[in-house]
């Protein structure tokens, strides 16, 4: 690869294109450390919103919520999710396979409004109670597509020889998955887990939709709060929520690299 | 010593592995065709052949990773039918080596050990004689990352080596070495198949490789076995023009039978002004026959002068090309007929007065029982 020098055009456009991004996030992340009340007036440096915010019970219940979501919804996504990847990869032209592919995958595109409002439709359906429970589901639907992309280019470029091998030595299939399979695609399976618990963590539209009494998560309590009014707490609330989700989604990604060079390097 | 080994010409010798009429079909193609094979214990035993041929599904299907569409594999008295890889006293050297990155040298060594059940001092001590083996000892603890080629190499060997299978299958073994430790590997891996007594099947397309560790190789093309036999009749006797142009360089002079006379084959061609004679006993010709004459580059004489009225197998041709190699010097020779022979000569002394030039006219000769004919 060679090193092109940068252009004035190219810094120009990168700084518009960052800009553009993340200037309104940074902008609600120095008004998180605002001392004073008034939202859009700076009246000097002060954590004290951060206190605040944790003294508000509402606030802190939601966010508890919302992590408790975010776990579970994260785990029961990640096994799904890592289950389609073996399918994906390993069992060759099934009958169907494209289809299923399709199916796996269609909930990244789906509109949110649509998963959510279909999400809704079917637990009222069923006569499910709206709460915590239909939230979590609602987010292991949208996120297990996710777990499955990531886990499934890894074993894209995983040596089945490995496998073979282990069996070779006299170890039968189940083991092999447990010994040899599993711990290399670990990494992998530990990005979706980020992944999918970020994404269910700054889920505001499906959670709405799916979300019933006493089942508020810190999304949702945020823009409710903001109609209201902008608060400096909420400010702070979410200068945490960006923080945790850009630390999850900067270890998704550098796990996933790190596995997919692993293996790369063991190839040759 | 190794000289005596021959179970395979004793009538009454049992075979360790019989593929017996082994068929294997992917869809429409068929890479191993109704092929019938022994190996005996102890044996080296090579399959070669171009890529594609069906060599590595044979040995696949020995380890249990394929079965076979038709046909049986017995191992010892057992059918391997039905029997998965995990359950097969059988163990494998792949071609990438497939070591587990996640372990250590060591604990890549041991896993076998430890599917046994084997108490950990067993484990221990074993692992420590295949690291002493292969002489790896000071890098037991070093991850395979860590390691250069031909490391991961003895890794793979020990490994594979650890369980003593009763065979110890090896696909490719030193393909992704270079020439130098190649060459070192192929004598290392015949002494160690030597003191450990083990059955070695080795699937190859090197047929230096083949030719320098095998008992007996099996030549095989299209998924089938051409000719089954040791070194030096596969090189010597070939028994086909396949296996002539395979294994090792050749020149091919075809032709059509004459007669026989005194026991010598006459051979009638556009390549030489009177027929060639050939002393091939065995070959049962009629008159008019279509045949390939073969004869290896270093068994044809090159020379300026003509050669006296009675010699025979004489073609004239002009020197194409020189290659010197050092040990070797290459002729290539155009004869009028368009063909090149090539046409080797050991550079035995340092300096030689005078020797042949490019444009040259030059003769090249070889004795009938230098050439095999190969009936078309």
């Amino acid at each position: 690869m060679t090193m092109r020098r940068l252009s004035v055009f190219n810094v120009t456009s990168l700084v518009i294109g960052f800009a553009f991004l993340y200037l309104p996030i940074l902008l609600l992340v120095i008004y998180s450390f605002n001392a004073s009340r008034l939202v859009t007036v700076w009246g000097g440096f002060s954590t004290h919103w951060y206190g605040a915010l944790f003294r508000n019970e509402a606030l802190m219940e939601a966010a508890w919520v919302t992590l408790r979501v975010a776990f579970l919804s994260a785990t029961l996504a990640t096994l799904l999710g890592t289950l389609a990847a073996l399918a994906l990869a390993r069992y060759g032209r099934f009958p169907g396979r494209t289809l299923f592919t399709g199916m796996v995958y269609a909930p990244m595109v789906m509109p949110e409004v649509i998963t959510g409002l279909s999400l809704l439709l079917f637990f009222v359906a069923v006569g499910f109670d709206r709460g915590f429970w239909t939230i979590t589901l609602a987010h292991t639907t949208l996120t297990m597509c996710f777990v499955t992309v990531v886990v499934q280019s890894r074993l894209m470029t995983f040596d089945r020889s490995l496998e073979e091998a282990a069996m070779d030595l006299g170890a039968p299939p189940l083991r092999t998955f447990f010994s040899v399979t599993l711990p290399l695609i670990a990494p992998s399976i530990v990005a979706g887990f980020l992944l999918a618990f970020t994404l269910s963590m700054d889920d505001l539209v499906i959670a709405s939709f799916n979300t019933g009494p006493g089942a508020t998560t810190l999304p949702i309590k945020i823009y409710s709060a903001v109609r209201l009014g902008l608060s400096p707490e909420v400010n702070a609330a979410s200068a945490i929520l960006i923080g945790i989700v850009t630390v999850g989604v900067i270890s998704a990604t550098l796990l996933s690299k790190r596995s997919v060079l692993r293996s790369r390097r063991n190839s040759h | 010593m190794r000289r005596s080994f021959a179970p395979w010409v004793k009538p009454d010798a049992k075979p360790l592995i019989r593929f017996e009429n082994v068929t294997k079909r992917f869809g429409d193609s068929t890479a191993v065709d109704h092929l019938s094979l022994n190996i005996f214990e102890g044996e080296f035993f090579c399959l070669l052949g171009p890529s594609g041929c069906g060599k590595t599904t044979l040995m696949r299907m020995l380890a249990g990773f394929e079965t076979p569409t038709k046909g049986t594999i017995t191992l010892g008295d057992q059918n391997l039918a039905g029997v998965p890889p995990y359950r097969r006293p059988v163990n494998m050297m792949f071609q990438s080596y497939a070591l587990f990155p996640h372990m250590s040298v060591e604990k890549n060594i041991a896993f076998g050990l430890k599917q046994d059940g084997m108490s950990k001092d067993q484990i221990a001590d074993r692992v420590g004689e295949m690291l002493r083996l292969v002489q790896l000892e000071k890098l037991a603890r070093r991850y395979p990352s860590q390691l250069s080629g031909g490391q991961r190499q003895r890794v793979a060997l020990a490994r594979a080596l650890a369980k003593k299978p009763k065979v110890l299958l090896l696909d490719e073994p030193l393909g992704a070495l270079d020439k130098k430790l190649r060459e070192e590997t192929q004598f290392e891996l015949m002494d160690i198949q030597h003191e450990l007594h083990m059955t070695f099947v080795v699937v190859t397309h090197d047929q230096e490789e083949a030719m320098t560790m095998a008992d007996r190789i099996a030549v095989m093309d299209h998924g089938r076995i051409v000719q089954v036999a040791t070194p030096g009749e596969i090189y010597e006797q070939p028994k086909t023009r396949f296996i002539a142009e395979f294994v090792g360089d050749v020149n091919i002079i075809e032709g059509h039978v004459q007669g026989q006379e005194n026991g010598l084959w006459r051979v009638k061609t556009s390549s030489a002004a009177v027929p060639l004679t050939i002393d091939d006993p065995d070959e049962v010709l009629h008159s008019g026959q279509a045949v390939a004459i073969a004869v290896r580059p270093e068994k044809m004489v090159i020379q300026r002068d003509p050669p006296g009225p009675s010699a025979i197998n004489v073609l004239t041709g002009e020197v194409w090309d020189i290659g010197y190699l050092g040990d070797w010097t290459v002729y290539r020779v155009k004869l009028a007929t368009g063909e090149i022979l090539r046409v080797t000569r050991a550079n035995a002394s340092r300096f030689v007065e005078n020797p042949i030039e490019w444009d040259e006219q030059v003769y090249v000769t070889f004795a009938p029982d230098a050439a095999v004919i190969l009936a078309e």
